[in-house]
């Protein structure tokens, strides 16, 4: 439905000189091109590539206002703003999905101010702007992943002032960290941190995922892609480079361990995905499903096909 | 449930046309314009002007109107079209001192050079509700309002320029006051350098100027309550209109551009004195757009609590901590988090879920067995 509705605006862009976006009569004449002004977004450029030089470092930049509320990605969204090109393909998820409110609101936005092509599929996709999850599709070097951030310091659960976290992040004191998961463990035999699960970036910074769940988190280790971070309301950007070490904190005898799901997705029969679950009806019988909807869809849509390499173990059985 | 949730544009676009409809009312009503809304429900603009940080009052009266009537939603609406306006110029500091006063209050003299102008206030009024107002029929203003009312262009002229000095400046003369000096650098701006812990008194103003009204009262009120050192009074409480002007380079001299009208507060505080200074009074101060007396009052109770560094103070309330006050106390970024738990979070519920069953499961607690292996269908 997605491609339909941006299909005619793909096919009018040339390949060598893309016609300005005209968005004169629409409620967006006025604004610069991604809405931003271009000053702000070298502004943000920057503090981008001073994210990149220090993986896991927290950046502090003068965020914007935006025309969504802060908490609706406002961070994410001055992140790809900045770094959009007229040529880029985005994808927007919410919750792994394409579909939901929030990611149909801000795709809109980026359609509506820049002209840009939209695709679902993520191995399609030049950026993808994401909340709570990162796709189940293995990315790409030519990608960049922008994750929207609500807190960006880990560090902000035990120790409220920023004075002092800053200090404990430039003298590694990290020990807080470490206590809050053995107290996990004392108490409760493991570590209940189910996502926003804290991670050391190549060895240095301990950082916060953004709230994806733990089950996430491997995959942003030694990951091709660029990852991106923005916290707008707290205005700080980081990031972590292609192919670098991310490790979740655990202990040796208490290793680090994703979520696991007894059940399968209810729709393509995925094992290996993260499952939404889904409440059918009064009586609280559920189902799961894929909460990577372009993963779900495009499981489905090669089940037909002759199978490229060797069949799923669900079809199979 | 999951089609709520999974909603996709056809539910947005509906929901913006239920808003709209909302918005608009029963239409056998008149519309209400921007103009009408700028003129009878001033002081909405007004604070939507002062937490905007915009001063436009036919943006905010639209953005008002737009909102439904909303204020922090008319801010919000007016801040992310204000982020997007080119700086053309930096102003001069605008002069309080030479304002064209409409109202103007000591609580700390009787009389004072310059006198006591009340001005359009609730103060005094009792809060009974007038019932007349209800109809449409407008009772005839009586002459003093009508002169009030009169528009700029017809203003007597020869009034302006009767400088009145503050109430600060003229105690300043003994000594009393702590000398307030410009020490001529680039003011912070927070809009374009995110606040670096501690801040300057210069950033903590401005976060305080465009942080929510409500917030900064119920911080003001408890530097009242105990929570803070603060034994304030009312030194001056000045409304009216100043001029703002900006110095080109190409013409090297000041031009006028145009008026805004401002509410600002000087709190006094006594301070004992210790071994650096002798005993005197401190400022707090409050500045706002339009007229926003309750917000320049608590703001400037909220500045003088925030200065506890300055004069030693210990620091016993949460007005006094200016990483606690600044990063709390704007209301689009507060609105925003807080209503952002609407957006889905069933990925981290899921997680959440999974834990607590797991941690039942482990602790052989309470526990209603259909998630055991064998009962669910197998895949």
């Amino acid at each position: 439905m997605l491609m339909e509705e941006t299909g005619g605006r793909c096919a009018s862009r040339t390949e060598t000189a893309p016609p300005p976006v005209d968005r004169a009569g629409t409620a967006t004449s006025g604004y610069n091109f991604a809405y931003l002004d271009e000053q702000t977004k070298k502004m943000i450029r920057r503090a981008i590539l001073k994210a990149v030089a220090i993986p896991g470092y927290q950046v502090p930049f003068a965020g914007r206002e935006m025309p969504m509320p802060y908490g609706w990605g406002t961070g994410g969204i001055q992140v790809t703003a900045s770094i959009l090109g007229e040529h880029d393909v985005l994808k927007v998820i919410d919750q792994g999905a394409d579909d939901t409110v929030n990611a149909v609101s801000i795709r809109k936005f980026f359609v509506k101010t820049t002209g840009v092509a939209v695709t679902n599929k993520a191995a399609q996709a030049d950026i993808i702007q994401t909340r709570h999850r990162i796709p189940e599709t293995p990315l790409n070097e030519d990608q960049i992943l922008v994750y929207q951030v609500p807190i960006p310091d880990p560090l902000r659960w035990m120790e409220p002032l920023e004075t002092e976290t800053r200090k404990m992040h430039a003298h590694e004191e990290y020990g807080v960290m470490h206590v809050k998961l053995y107290e996990d463990i004392a108490r409760h035999g493991r570590i209940a941190t189910s996502f926003d699960y804290p991670v050391l970036v190549e060895g240095r910074y301990v950082t916060s995922p953004s709230p994806i769940p733990k089950f996430d988190n491997p995959k942003m280790s030694d990951c091709p892609a660029l990852q991106l971070f923005g916290a707008g309301r707290e205005k700080r950007i980081y990031a972590i480079p292609p192919y670098t070490n991310v490790k979740s904190l655990d202990f040796e005898d208490y290793p680090f361990e994703i979520q696991r799901w007894d059940d399968c997705c209810g729709l393509c029969g995925a094992t290996d995905s993260f499952l939404d679950e889904i409440i059918l009806n009064d009586q609280g019988d559920r189902m799961f499903v894929c909460s990577d909807s372009d993963h779900c869809r495009s499981r489905r849509e090669n089940r037909g096909k002759p199978a490229a390499g060797s069949p799923d173990k669900e079809e199979s059985a | 449930m999951y089609v709520a949730v999974k909603g996709g544009e056809k539910a947005i676009e509906n929901a913006h046309e239920l808003l709209a409809r909302e918005r608009r009312g029963d239409p056998a009503l008149p519309e209400i314009s921007a103009a009408q809304i700028a003129e009878q429900l001033r002081l909405s603009v007004d604070r939507v002007m002062a937490e905007g940080s915009l001063y436009d009052p036919e943006l905010a009266a639209l953005a008002v109107k737009q909102a439904c009537g909303d204020l922090v939603e008319a801010a919000f609406l007016l801040r992310a079209y204000r982020t997007t306006l080119p700086r053309l110029a930096v102003s001069l500091p605008v002069s309080t001192g030479d304002m064209e006063i409409r109202r103007r209050i000591s609580a700390a003299y009787k009389d004072l050079p310059g006198g006591q102008i009340l001005g359009p206030t609730f103060d005094y009024t009792h809060r009974l509700l007038d019932f007349d107002l209800l109809g449409a029929s407008e009772a005839p203003l009586g002459p003093g309002r009508q002169e009030e009312r009169a528009p700029l262009a017809d203003r007597d002229e020869s009034a302006v320029g009767a400088k009145i000095q503050s109430l600060a400046e003229l105690l300043d003369h003994e000594g009393l006051v702590e000398a307030e000096v410009d020490p001529g650098d680039e003011p912070a701006d927070l809009t374009r350098n995110p606040p670096s812990y501690p801040v300057g008194r210069d950033a903590r103003l401005q976060a305080l100027a465009r942080g929510d009204e409500g917030f900064v009262l119920s911080l003001g009120y408890s530097t009242q309550r105990g929570y803070g050192n603060s034994h304030p009074f009312a030194g001056e409480i000045r409304l009216g209109l100043v001029e703002v002007e900006i110095a080109p380079e190409e013409l090297g001299f000041p031009v006028c551009i145009g008026e805004v009208f401002l509410t600002e507060c000087q709190m006094l505080s006594k301070h004992p004195g210790d071994g650096e200074r002798p005993a005197g009074f401190t400022r707090g101060y409050g500045l706002a757009f339009g007229t926003c007396e309750r917000k320049a009052m608590s703001m400037a109770l909220v500045d003088r609590a925030l200065r506890s560094d300055e004069f030693g103070e210990a620091v016993k309330g949460p007005a006094q901590d200016q990483e606690f006050v600044l990063s709390h106390c704007d209301n689009v970024e507060a609105s925003g988090f807080v209503q952002h738990l609407k957006l889905p979070h069933h990925v981290d519920f899921q997680s959440e879920l999974e834990i607590v069953r797991r941690l039942r499961k482990a602790a052989s607690g309470p526990w209603d067995g259909k998630e055991e292996k064998g009962e669910v269908e197998p895949c």
